[in-house]
């Protein structure tokens, strides 16, 4: 008798190499992203400042288009913006400003561009929310179908659907829209209006107004979804698929749970790790896709105005609108950092 | 608890179907496991054993095809309605993986993957009487029992095998299949895993069935021997003779590869089996073995042997048993097969 010599009554609690769970938890986790996330916010306000100062083109000379000839004119206009000031002392304005909330005046609306943007915010926060959401929400549980019943017909379907419309650029896939259910075709009438936020002859605060806007961001809301919802059903898909060939999918089989508990409780869970990552990596592009889209639907929300800007060119909207939209962003990413913490106790420890 | 028989495998047969044809890895076995008995399956990787094993609890792959009967507690698990086969996972039978460190799922507690099976099949079962039952598994396989809230990475790979052991009691199975319960642990904390289970099973009164490459550890810890070779039982009977007294040639090569502790002429003598197991889809024909065996001949190649019983309830199927060598009569084994 050798190895049964290992009576269990003598086998003590804890009697081999210990691995202590460290205790860091997720409140330090959460500490370490919000450091990483200001980290970044700072070097965005960095890139954000001198991309501005390396484009070409003079402001003074651009915006005047010949015009603003005399040197006490250019003088008077860089003064009011401090452009006589050195760079550097610049960038320390710049800082104070940004903390301050203060961005700047538009040349275009004579406006500061903090109140703009104020204004243009929530069309824009609606369409990229509202098609985020449901992009994930969608994308997520067409790929959750797709893998479990790999080789069905579902997954066929869903499968070539989510590669056509990921090869398809956003602006397209809207013009495409508007064509055939905002203009109509052949003998269909088109059923939704093709651009705006609002009816003219509607009071945008009644309900009658809120129902009108909804109304408006559907084909927009629709546009980024599908744009988007292709990419994450994919994802999940493929990361599902990774997890079908794991043994504890087996133990939990061997549980006694049903096919729908070890998919949800056990296959999903793991597999919504590499998906969270990239929904998170993909909010940059869906705000770069609500620009395109925004001006497709002549939306006014950030998107178009930062389009717009470009065209006088009106410096301080544009550096506005980027500080935005980088900040959201980031915000986005912290947000999908901390859900992952929440998701994967390994990262955490 | 009609019969004493627990679980009783007739005739059966595994063929996995691939894209490159079909392949069997378990071709006829007959499995017997008394209440209270422990049963060792031995045999080299892939030689079907945990497919076999995985037939128990109707686990097998997708692509696989079944015949023959798992009778578990007279009923056949291979065909049983759904509703059976869930009372029977777990609750009848229930699994010690091999490779606990894949086995546990890594996003959740160990307590709650333990609580998981106790949730599943007693529902109404307050949350606290739960915890109790939690902490006392871990108790029971020596571990501490805050425990429960760690997860999977935050033990050693012989805490993770403890707590698939305490996870695999939770439902008071009346059978426990050990799949290489301790190939990934190394010898000190293998013999404590092995003693854990094994004292649980004997203190129970458990019928166990035991998997393992090491004759040795099989010798030790069971019963009854069933030896596996290229997806049949060459040999089969009580473990101390199989391991002391092996009848087939398969048999004494696998005892031979495992020394036993405190015997220095096997220390110094370890002796390998040369060569692998045939591949299952193409499979020698006669005696399967034939090609490495040190005791193969002529007889050996017109058909597969069949399992005859040398009394004692031990049975073998060698054909070359009781008949003296002829060593001069033919060169290497390799020659013969040829």
């Amino acid at each position: 008798m050798t190895l049964a010599a290992a009576d269990p009554g003598l086998v003590t609690a804890e009697s081999e190499p210990e691995v202590r769970p460290r205790r860091r938890g997720y409140a330090s986790y959460v500490g370490l992203k919000v450091l990483g996330s200001i980290g970044s916010l700072f070097f965005m306000l960095v890139v954000n400042f001198f991309l501005f100062r390396v484009l070409p083109g003079d402001p003074a000379h651009t915006l005047g288009r010949g015009r603003l000839s005399t040197e006490a004119q250019v003088e008077a206009f860089n003064k009011t913006y401090g452009l006589q000031q050195p760079v550097w002392q610049q960038f320390l304005t710049f800082l104070h400003n940004t903390f301050t909330g203060q961005l700047g005046i538009s040349v275009q609306y004579r406006l500061p561009v903090s109140q703009l943007i104020a204004d243009r915010m929530v069309p824009t926060i609606l369409l990229v929310g509202t098609s985020t959401i449901l992009a994930t929400v969608i994308g997520v549980y067409l790929g959750i179908r797709g893998a479990w019943g790999r080789g069905s017909r579902f997954d066929k379907v869903t499968t070539g659907t989510s590669l056509t419309l990921y090869a398809m650029p956003e602006w397209w896939l809207g013009l495409l829209l508007i064509a055939a259910l905002g203009v109509g075709f052949w003998i269909f009438p088109g059923v939704f209006p093709t651009g705006g936020l609002h009816s003219p002859d509607v009071d945008p605060n009644s309900l009658k107004g809120v129902l009108d806007t909804t109304w408006h961001l559907v084909l927009p809301v629709t546009t980024l979804t599908l744009a988007y919802l292709a990419d994450y059903s994919l994802i999940m898909r493929s990361s599902l698929l990774d997890e079908l060939g794991e043994d504890y999918l087996q133990t939990a089989r061997a549980k006694g749970l049903r096919d729908i508990q070890v998919r949800n409780r056990h296959a999903v869970r793991n597999a919504l790790l590499p998906t969270t990552t990239i929904v998170a990596l993909n909010i940059g592009f869906v705000v770069s896709g609500a620009i395109t889209v925004e001006t497709v639907f002549s939306i006014p929300g950030l998107g178009l105005l930062a389009t717009d800007a470009i065209q006088v060119p009106d410096f301080w909207v544009l550096q506005g609108t980027f500080l935005v939209a980088s900040a959201g962003v980031i915000f986005a990413n912290l947000i999908a950092n901390l859900l992952y913490g929440l998701l994967d106790p390994r990262v955490r420890t | 608890m009609s019969t004493s028989e627990l679980l009783e495998m007739r005739d059966v047969h595994v063929t996995y179907r691939t894209s490159e044809g079909e392949l069997p890895a378990v071709r006829g076995v007959d499995l017997t496991v008394r209440r209270g008995q422990i049963v060792g399956v031995a045999g080299e990787s892939g030689c079907g054993k945990s497919t076999l094993a995985s037939t128990v609890l109707r686990l097998q792959a997708a692509n696989a095809m079944v015949s023959g009967e798992v009778l578990f507690d007279g009923q056949d698990v291979l065909t049983m309605r759904w509703g059976d086969l869930r009372a029977v996972r777990w609750v009848g039978a229930s699994i010690v993986f091999q490779g606990a460190l894949h086995s546990l799922n890594p996003v959740h507690r160990i307590g709650a993957q333990i609580a998981e099976p106790i949730q599943v099949h007693a529902p109404g079962l307050a949350e606290g009487r739960v915890r109790e039952r939690i902490e006392s598994l871990l108790e029971q396989v020596g571990l501490d029992p805050a425990r429960a809230r760690s997860y999977p990475h935050q033990l050693s790979g012989g805490q993770k095998q403890r707590v698939m052991i305490a996870m695999a009691l939770a439902c008071d199975p009346q059978l426990v299949v050990a799949d290489e319960p301790t190939t990934a642990l190394d010898v000190m904390v293998q013999a404590q895993v092995l003693g854990v289970l094994s004292g649980l099973v004997r203190e129970r009164g458990l019928g166990m069935m035991m998997i393992s490459h090491d004759l040795s550890v099989l010798g030790d810890l069971c019963d009854r021997i069933t030896v596996m070779y290229a997806g049949r039982v060459v040999e089969e009977g009580p473990a101390e003779q199989i391991f002391a007294d092996p009848l087939h040639p398969y048999s004494a090569a696998l005892s031979a590869a495992f020394p036993r502790v405190g015997d220095p002429s096997a220390r110094f003598a370890p002796s390998g089996l040369p060569g692998d197991p045939p591949l299952p889809w193409d499979l020698p024909g006669g005696c399967t073995f034939a090609p490495r065996c040190p005791r193969a001949a002529e007889v050996c190649l017109p058909a597969e042997p069949v399992l005859t019983s040398y009394g004692e309830g031990r049975a073998a199927a060698c054909v070359r048993i009781g008949q003296p060598d002829e060593t001069q009569h033919h060169g290497s084994p390799g020659e013969v097969a040829s």
